[in-house]
């Protein structure tokens, strides 16, 4: 049982209608680790969470959780499992005290315990003095907190966190952080989504890049920066018309395709520091007139452009099935 | 944030009762608080059965003769509104319906449903929950409704006894028609579609009985449909129970029968509702 991975999944699809949101994704999820499926909207992120939650059932495929079948074992499976949607999950007009103790009473756990942990969930989130309004007067990072709180309550083994921060303040999203690496150093084995390649940085040991519906690369932050191979050089210009210039100008320095993004162009570079003496030549022969040039490690953002040929941010090439969320009814 | 430090969760023990009774008290009571928090919708919903009694006793009234009585009272219209409040109180409990398809819709497109059905609860829980609390709401309605009832005056001339089986009488229909009402919840699309689905079915319900103009003044082919319209027999047997007047009624095994008919029909309409809405919260988990 306990050398069983908290997750494996094996050629999980998923149709709705015309659209392929998984097709053939696989996955493992060891017990105790914490592993970020990121991808661009529409990449099949939430489908993959809500077949592993039970609320979804796979059109292909097989899924364990816990060592349980997420289709024939729904109920073991929920047993075990925590989870947080984009949406706070919670009830609007019930204060937060009242959701606790009704998904604690849900869970079927004794009212003392429930009492107990609530109290505790509350003040460990900041939501003392909140706990006996109604969570329509919350905040956006307050539903999140108590969204995750009512995931806590039975502490559960395994935790999906389904695109925890999309929304929040750039503080609320660093309080979220600390909290999920606190539930780390728990022992809660964590799954989480995001589009944010900062955040799988900062939180994940196992980064899952999925698109299309299925994974197309694996390993840790820094394995997926190796995989695109060494330095980038970054150079920003006046305007636009001058990182065209300039895209040109670098063509004798640069090893692989430059990325244009409005004023700036970047581009994979190999040979150390002396590519930037190269390069300022290179631009000053051409007469292009730089604001900064620099040269960096490549972040995850570079990844996914490499690996996919389009940015994680670029929402909008490829339209979203239209029911992601709404897609539950009958 | 502190660290989290919390001792492993207790189990509670079944109670004897079965977890889906438990779970749908526990999701009666959020949808009660809920009622609680918007006192505004709760007016609202008491404004328009008021309104229907002033409607009916004041304006169509004395337009609408209720046969076989006239000689027993002195005043027609006041013996209108004795015959109408259990029409009222029936109508009242069957629109009840609506509120359970709105509710539920509501619930469907909002992220709190995901959070109950990956919780390990029973999948009737939702339904029992909000079909008992609606029911459970109708209490305060229909206390309302009486209050004004007496003002206008109407009458309980059958005992204390008789007008509380007939109040449970109406309560339990409300009840039955809280899962047609869930049914079809679950069968709209959106809360948009459920406020306009809610509530098209049951004017012809209510108006194709004897709530408001007796079965006899019907064109001949009309009367059997209302007599074994259940909201008829409800009425019927409320007014029974009440101790007002029935005016003369058509042979119908259903009216010669009115609470038995009512209570039959309503065991069947929870068989078949209950088990179909489900069945489609189920498939909407499966989906």
């Amino acid at each position: 049982m306990s050398d069983q991975p908290a997750v494996r999944a094996e050629g999980i699809s998923r149709t709705f209608g015309e659209v392929k949101a998984l097709d053939g994704m696989d996955l493992v999820v060891q017990r105790g680790q914490v592993v970020g499926l990121l991808g661009p909207n529409g990449a099949g992120k939430t489908t993959m969470v809500r077949i592993l939650s039970t609320l979804l059932k796979p059109t292909a495929g097989h899924a364990e959780v816990a060592g349980f079948d997420v289709v024939k074992q729904a109920n073991q499976v929920r047993r075990m499992i925590g989870l947080t949607g984009q949406y706070a999950a919670v009830d609007e007009y019930l204060t937060g005290r009242e959701n606790l103790r009704m998904f604690g009473d849900l869970f079927h756990l004794t009212p003392g315990y429930v009492k107990a942990r609530s109290e505790e969930l509350l003040t460990s989130f900041d939501l003392d003095d909140a706990a006996d309004r109604p969570v329509r007067t919350y905040s956006g990072g307050m539903r999140r907190r108590l969204d995750l709180a009512a995931s806590l309550i039975a502490r559960p083994e395994i935790l999906f966190l389904d695109e925890p921060t999309t929304g929040l303040d750039p503080r609320s999203r660093l309080g979220m952080w600390q909290v999920i690496n606190d539930l780390v150093a728990d022992g809660t084995t964590v799954l989480l989504t995001t589009q944010y390649l900062e955040e799988a940085d900062q939180l994940a040991q196992d980064i899952v890049v999925i698109d299309h519906g299925h994974v197309i690369a694996h390993g840790s932050a820094e394995q997926l920066k190796d995989q695109i191979g060494g330095d980038r050089i970054e150079v920003t210009l006046h305007d636009a018309a001058g990182a065209e210039r300039a895209a040109r100008a670098l063509e004798s320095v640069i090893s692989g395709h430059p990325l244009i993004e409005d004023n700036k162009v970047s581009a994979p570079v190999s040979g150390g520091s002396m590519v930037l003496v190269g390069a300022i030549r290179a631009l000053d022969l051409e007469q292009v007139e730089i604001t900064d040039i620099m040269l960096r490690r490549p972040t995850l953002d570079d990844v996914f452009m490499s690996l996919t040929g389009h940015l994680a941010e670029s929402e909008t090439q490829r339209p979203e099935p239209t029911r992601r969320r709404g897609a539950r009814r009958r | 944030m502190s660290a989290i430090t919390v001792g492993h969760p207790v189990a509670l023990r079944r109670p004897i009762y079965g977890w889906a009774l438990h779970d749908g008290f526990v999701v009666a009571r959020r949808n009660l608080i809920q009622t609680l928090r918007v006192p505004e919708l709760l007016f609202f919903s008491l404004v328009q059965p008021v309104i229907f009694v002033l409607l009916f006793a004041y304006v169509f009234g004395g337009a609408i003769p209720i046969p076989g009585d006239g000689a027993s009272s002195a005043d027609a219209a006041n013996a209108y509104r004795q015959y109408l409040m259990p029409g009222i109180f029936g109508q009242t409990v069957a629109f009840a319906a609506a509120a359970s398809t709105v509710g539920l819709a509501e619930d469907m497109s909002r992220g709190i449903i995901d959070r109950f059905r990956a919780l390990p609860m029973s999948p009737s829980a939702v339904l029992l929950g909000r079909t008992f609390a609606d029911a459970v709401r109708q209490i305060l309605v229909l206390t309302v409704l009486s209050i004004t009832g007496l003002l206008v005056g109407w009458r309980i001339n059958n005992g204390l006894f008789s007008a509380l089986l007939a109040y449970a009488l109406l309560l339990f229909f409300a009840y039955t028609v809280a899962w047609v009402g869930a049914w079809i919840g679950l069968s709209v699309p959106n809360p948009e579609t459920a406020n306009t689905a809610g509530l098209v079915w049951l004017f012809p319900l209510t108006f194709l009985s004897n709530a408001f103009v007796p079965i006899s003044s019907m064109p001949d082919w009309l009367q059997p449909i209302a007599a074994y319209n259940p909201i008829s027999t409800l009425v019927l047997a409320t007014r029974e129970l009440f101790g007002n007047p029935t005016g003369i009624q058509p042979h119908y095994w259903s009216l010669d029968h009115a609470a038995l008919y009512t209570l039959i029909s309503c065991a069947v309409l929870i068989g078949i509702f209950a088990p179909l809405a489900v069945r489609k919260y189920r498939n909407a988990t499966a989906r």
